[in-house]
């Protein structure tokens, strides 16, 4: 079980460099070459986070200030739905991050809304609430660390990440 | 003597007249009024010792004190190579012709003498190089190694007798420091001295990162926000003399932005409850935590006012981030700022006079003042990215950090703290161990 569970560790680190790529609002891609990830002809490991990542995306992305979910956030946060009924044991933590735009503190605050937009999405599509906690690292966590309206999109999100897979 | 005081007095009105000044309401243009405001020139000769070591740490001191004076950018020392006259003796009257010659208006004669317990004396005398008078004179005991704290107190002293207003200088500033890449980033809390000596690390930025750490206004005593991983952030207090920390509290919501109350014994926060942020509260003797505000929309950011009666605070009620203020107890709650843009971070002045803040406008940072009223808004300084204003206790200068834009290649995106006094006209680098954010000024200390 331990050996599984280092497997599915390694895969998720990976994936998590390729999902910046690959789910990422009108981002410069320039810097993918080395994201190419073997996952064997079987894919991700089923009800992993490789396997959210693959199968449902596990960032959604908001407007400059916002916290209302677009259409397409909506739409990943349904197949993160789907993939939770799928696997029910799982547990996840929704994070929420800034870009660096605004100040430390409001970003704090605005984090905590954005994952809870997240969560209570994922709620009113069926998924346990107990399943699912929520952290907001206002803009201390980006993923992109340049000061650019790219960078910017992409480190105004919340983000997915399976805790326990509750076996 | 009439002279200088006629001269700082000025200075002080046109800060004040600047504020009054209805052109530069509510628009984004940054007031620095190259007015006819001159700094006060200075002579400080190195202070006077009898053998090596006395008159080493004469050297040092006068460095120090000439450092401090001129960063306030109230006195323009002048340089020691035009001096005429090397006094010999704190006791003995300057030649004043010899000043005067090289334009000094005020005279600092000092000397360190070693006593026979092992401490050092710093006596000082201030002249009026014009009417030929002493404006002051005091003399400090202190250990050797203490010769820094000394050097303030002086530098505190000149600046009390020159402009009748307590200084700043002998004072410490609490801070983040940061080191590794802005992904991930290492943020530990550290203390120095408000001319950025002896920096001094107190946590190791191991296990989370410490956010907005603020000073106790009667103790030596810390709080701050300690961000974690994959649970949410919470307030902490740290005592700075026996290296303690203790959480506030324990929320399932995160705590952040603490403020302490004047006073000392209340610390003030944001909570968050199901997303949702709002103003508390907290008694530090009792622990009970009081809410303050219940709003749907995003509360932030609570500061008081020194007599304890009202609080501004940051809220997005009105569609975006604007300054409020209330009664203490949460009550008569209303809008100050009316600008373009967005308004945050208020921070009460310790004379209680105006709010310093941080406005976002048309993708530019500024650092600015309005008072409590929601009257005489001026802007300080303006760049890329600036916030977290913090005043001197005198309510003089305002400290903050400012961050520069991360290039495409990853190069910039430094983060340094910055002074400026609050006519706009004196900004100045704080000198910082590496990249710093987030400081704290600390009280005059005892």
């Amino acid at each position: 079980m331990n050996k599984f569970l280092k497997v599915a560790g390694i895969f998720a680190s990976l994936a998590l460099i390729s999902a910046c790529a690959s789910t990422g609002p009108d981002v410069d891609t320039t810097d993918t070459s080395d994201t190419m990830v073997d996952t064997g002809p079987s894919g991700p490991v089923p009800g992993t986070q490789a396997d959210l990542e693959q199968s449902a995306g596990h960032r959604v992305f908001f407007g400059f200030d916002q916290y209302t979910l677009t259409t397409e956030a909506q739409s990943t946060l349904s197949k993160q739905a789907a993939w939770l009924k799928e696997y029910p044991e799982t547990r996840i933590l929704v994070a929420g991050n800034c870009d660096e735009r605004g100040t430390r503190e409001y970003n704090l605050a605005l984090g905590a809304r954005r994952a809870e937009a997240a969560k209570s999405y994922l709620v009113s599509l069926g998924v346990d609430a107990a399943r699912i906690t929520t952290v907001s690292y206002g803009k201390e966590r980006p993923i992109d660390p340049r000061s650019t309206e790219a960078a910017w999109a992409m480190n105004r999100n919340s983000t997915t990440t399976i805790t326990s897979t509750g076996a | 003597m009439k002279k200088i005081l006629t001269i700082l007095l000025t200075a002080f009105v046109a800060a004040v007249s600047l504020a009054l000044s209805p052109a530069t309401a509510q628009r984004a243009t940054i007031d620095i009024t190259q007015g006819n405001v001159d700094p006060m020139p200075v002579a400080a000769p190195d202070f006077i010792g009898a053998d090596e070591q006395t008159m080493g740490l004469g050297r040092d001191i006068t460095g120090v004190i000439m450092n401090d004076l001129d960063r306030s950018g109230l006195f323009q020392v002048i340089d020691q190579r035009a001096y005429i006259q090397k006094p010999e003796s704190v006791n003995e009257r300057p030649r004043f012709p010899d000043w005067r010659l090289i334009k000094a208006e005020v005279l600092i004669v000092g000397e360190v003498q070693e006593l026979s317990d092992g401490r050092i004396q710093v006596s000082t005398r201030v002249w009026d190089v014009y009417s030929n008078e002493q404006l002051g004179a005091v003399a400090f005991k202190t250990p050797a190694d203490n010769w820094r704290r000394a050097a303030h107190k002086v530098a505190d002293f000149v600046y009390k007798t020159l402009t009748g207003e307590t200084g700043y200088f002998d004072t410490r500033v609490v801070f983040v420091h940061e080191t590794g890449p802005k992904e991930n980033r290492v943020k530990r809390l550290m203390i120095m001295d408000q001319d950025g000596a002896n920096p001094i690390p107190l946590t190791d930025g191991l296990n989370y990162q410490v956010l907005t750490p603020r000073f106790s206004p009667t103790q030596q005593q810390i709080t701050y926000m300690a961000l974690f991983d994959n649970r949410p952030g919470q307030v902490y207090l740290f005592n700075i003399e026996t290296g303690e920390q203790e959480q506030l509290g324990n929320f399932r919501g995160m705590t952040f932005a603490p403020r302490f109350s004047p006073d000392g014994r209340k610390v003030l926060m944001s909570m968050e409850r199901s997303g949702n942020s709002d103003i508390f509260m907290m008694d530090l003797s009792t622990r009970r935590l009081t809410r303050l505000t219940d709003n749907p929309a995003i509360d932030v950011s609570p500061t008081m006012s020194p007599d304890g009666r009202r609080i501004a605070f940051t809220s997005d009620r009105g569609g975006t981030q604007q300054i409020y203020t209330m009664n203490a107890d949460g009550t008569n709650q209303k809008r100050i700022t009316f600008g373009e843009g967005r308004y945050q971070t208020p921070v009460w002045s310790p004379r209680g006079d105006l709010v310093a803040f941080t406005r976002q406008y048309n993708g530019r940072f500024y650092i600015g003042v309005i008072r409590p009223d929601g009257s005489g808004e001026r802007l300080l300084t303006e760049s890329y990215l600036e916030e977290g204003p913090t005043w001197s206790p005198n309510g003089r200068v305002i400290m903050f950090y400012r961050q520069t834009a991360t290039r495409r290649d990853g190069s910039g995106g430094e983060s340094q703290l910055w002074s400026v006094d609050l006519t706009g006209r004196n900004l100045r680098r704080v000198r910082t161990p590496g990249d710093a954010s987030d400081p704290a000024w600390s009280p005059l200390l005892p």
